[in-house]
């Protein structure tokens, strides 16, 4: 936690909003992530892209404290987060989505970005069960913002009550950006949004994420296998094979790069 | 239930809704009706009959029954150790209001004769806190083991720990206290009599005047029901939901999931200890005998069969199985196995008759009688059993 400890691991963790220094993530007999430095500069939006199993999704659970990094340090806003518990870590400003949808299927659209807000709200046991106004005018508020935030991410506000279960695939990867939203990030992950998105889907969350990066002043790290959208939104790419790095630059320059090719055209061809 | 819009033509897949029911405005009347008969209810019979004794067992197990819903209908985490709170309550009683300290001569807000007796006497509302915070303690300690376990693993530690309360029970005339000769329990010998309650505006409470000990139990029923159903729509209760819908989704959203889990512990603890200290009050006794597991079962059949989760059903199933055991079996069905020709006590065969009734339940409505919307789709959509193993840090 302490500063000290950051610079211990050599990071220039100023600079960046986040900063990973040589992280690697060993199951048993299998290295998931092995030795990847990675960063994500302030407000941009930068993706990590591989083949299956490449480890993208240990590495973003890494970053949200869900795993603890087997080797390496990563900090966040100068602070080292490095096996920090995941509502800590959502506290300070780390938000994500997941790859499989996982909202609270029981709880409305609303409810589920209400949850979302939970790090940013203050009622305790004594003050729910006595309701202060304290705590009264909190509720209301939140309540006022998550419907604010679900219009912004483009649900219509008929279905604000709705079940979560309810709601169309699309609308379901809508509530949970809105949710990590909700937790007000200064990094949003997204686990492959568009994954099951038709084109049109597709290009409505790519501007979605742009008007996110422009409007609310963060960074958007973004796992995807559409690579229209990846070479369209991305001002960075990072990719990863067998979980280490293997080519990391702007669109224009990785898709050139023969590792890249490989790696990609290899498997598929 | 179904919300379809009239436009679409082709079939919809199912819609779940949390609405419908009975309307807001009729289910309150319905609450005032039913909570003026019931404040009303002692004037229409005799003060010492036993089916007003019957009805304040009931009652105390109502508050036991939304204690323990507060942990498994809430937060999802399966209690099978909840009669150690009935026991720690009640021995907040045996030990603070009853002369079992014989070296002991505190008296605090109590008069008459109490005074002239050595032992601790403290009012029965100061007993009742201590017995809520006792109980907090004791839901935090047996909270904290279960933190890295799930489902049946939680059951089975908490299941071991109302057997060491228990244990404690029994063997605690064995235990001496650093203090004079006194023990820690008075085992299956029991702690009796402890002190009778005194509250203004009350008559006094004797076992020949029941009415008082019946709107004691009352107010504590609605206090319960008020506690419950604030914290449910709060902050902590969508958390709780969260929680026990995905785990890891939930800590990704900000929710710490140990203070949560042992908020749900510590809640349901202390008004698991509100109804042990009522019942020590009432039945005038701390019995190591009391504290079986069994117990703990049988609130747990409570919530189950009137609808996890749903406060309205764990109300309704906890007065149901409670009458059908201290009054239908023992009182109402006692002679009909004489009738039909069979030789045994029908009381013997308690656990069997609610076990019948469980499994009736479960095959015709596993959701339970007043079921809870959201537990009911959980049950039919199957949300919430998804994987969720992740390591937790620390």
């Amino acid at each position: 936690m302490s500063p000290d400890k950051a610079e211990r691991g050599h990071i220039d963790s100023r600079a960046e909003l986040l900063t990973c220094v040589g992280v690697s993530k060993i199951f048993g007999g299998l290295t998931a992530v092995s030795d990847v430095s990675f960063s994500i500069p302030h407000n941009s939006i930068v993706s990590v892209i591989g083949p299956n199993g490449a480890g993208k999704t240990t590495f973003f659970n890494m970053l949200t404290g869900l795993y603890k990094p087997s080797v390496g340090r990563i900090s966040f806003l100068g602070k080292d987060v490095t096996g920090t518990r995941p509502d800590i870590i959502t506290r300070m400003g780390v938000a994500r989505t997941f790859q499989n949808i996982r909202l609270f299927g029981t709880m409305t659209a609303l409810e589920n970005v209400l949850v979302g807000q939970h790090a940013r709200m203050k009622a305790g046991i004594i003050g729910s069960i006595v309701r202060t106004p304290a705590v009264r005018r909190e509720e209301v508020r939140v309540r006022e913002v998550g419907r604010e935030i679900l219009a912004f991410v483009g649900m219509p506000e008929s279905s604000f009550d709705q079940l979560a279960i309810n709601l169309s695939y699309g609308d379901q990867r809508r509530v949970e950006i809105a949710r990590a939203l909700a937790s007000e990030p200064k990094l949003l992950l997204l686990d492959e949004p568009t994954a099951g998105m038709n084109p049109n889907e597709s290009d409505r969350l790519t501007d979605l994420m742009r008007k996110l990066r422009d409007e609310r002043d963060l960074s958007i790290l973004l796992i995807e296998h559409d690579m229209k959208v990846v070479m369209g939104v991305s001002e960075r790419v990072t990719v990863l094979d067998h979980g280490t790095k293997i080519a990391e630059g702007d669109p224009v320059a990785v898709r050139a790069n023969p590792a890249v090719v490989e790696a990609y055209l290899g498997k598929q061809g | 239930m179904a919300i379809a819009s009239p436009a679409q033509s082709t079939p919809q897949p199912k819609r779940y809704s949390l609405e419908g029911g009975i309307p807001p405005k009729v289910s309150k009347a319905l609450f005032l009706a039913l909570a003026v008969f019931a404040i009303v209810l002692p004037f229409l019979m005799d003060p010492i009959s036993s089916f007003l004794s019957d009805i304040i067992i009931a009652l105390a197990f109502v508050i036991m029954a939304l204690g323990l819903n507060v942990v498994v209908g809430f937060a999802g985490l399966l209690d099978l150790g909840y009669v150690a709170f009935f026991a720690i309550g009640a021995y907040a009683v045996g030990w603070f209001a009853s002369g079992f300290f014989v070296d002991a001569n505190v008296h605090i807000a109590v008069s008459g004769f109490v005074l002239n007796l050595p032992g601790i006497h403290a009012n029965f509302l100061i007993v009742l806190v201590v017995s809520m915070v006792l109980c907090m303690i004791g839901g935090v300690l047996i909270g904290l083991p279960t933190l890295r376990l799930r489902g049946d693993y939680i059951a089975i530690v908490t299941l071991a720990f109302g057997e060491i309360i228990r244990v404690f029970a029994v063997n605690g005339d064995q235990i001496s206290l650093p203090f004079g000769d006194a023990k820690l329990t008075a085992g299956r010998q029991g702690i009796t009599p402890v002190d009778q309650v005194q509250l203004p505006f009350l008559d006094q409470f004797t076992q020949l005047n029941l009415r008082p000990w019946y709107w004691l139990v009352l107010a504590l029923v609605f206090i319960t029901l008020f506690v419950v159903i604030r914290l449910r729509d709060s902050r902590l209760g969508r958390a709780w939901i969260a929680i026990r819908e995905d785990e890891v989704a939930a800590a990704s959203m900000g929710v710490p999931l140990v203070k949560t889990k042992l908020a749900a512990y510590a809640v349901g603890a202390a008004i698991g200890g509100v109804s042990g200290a009522f019942q020590a009050s009432y039945l005038n006794t701390v019995n190591a005998d009391q504290f079986a597991f069994s117990f703990s079962i049988f609130v747990l059949a409570m919530i189950i069969l009137g609808g996890l989760g749903s406060v309205w059903g764990v109300v309704f199933g906890a007065l149901l199985l409670s009458f059908i055991n201290s009054y239908l079996i023992p009182d109402v069905l006692r002679t009909v196995p004489e009738k039909v020709g069979l030789d045994f006590e029908l009381t013997d065969l308690g656990f069997g008759i609610f076990g019948f009734l469980l499994l009736i339940v479960m095959v015709l409505r596993p959701e339970g009688l007043l079921p809870e919307k959201r537990r009911q789709i959980e049950l039919t959509e199957g949300v919430g059993t998804g994987e969720s193993t992740f390591e937790v840090n620390k």
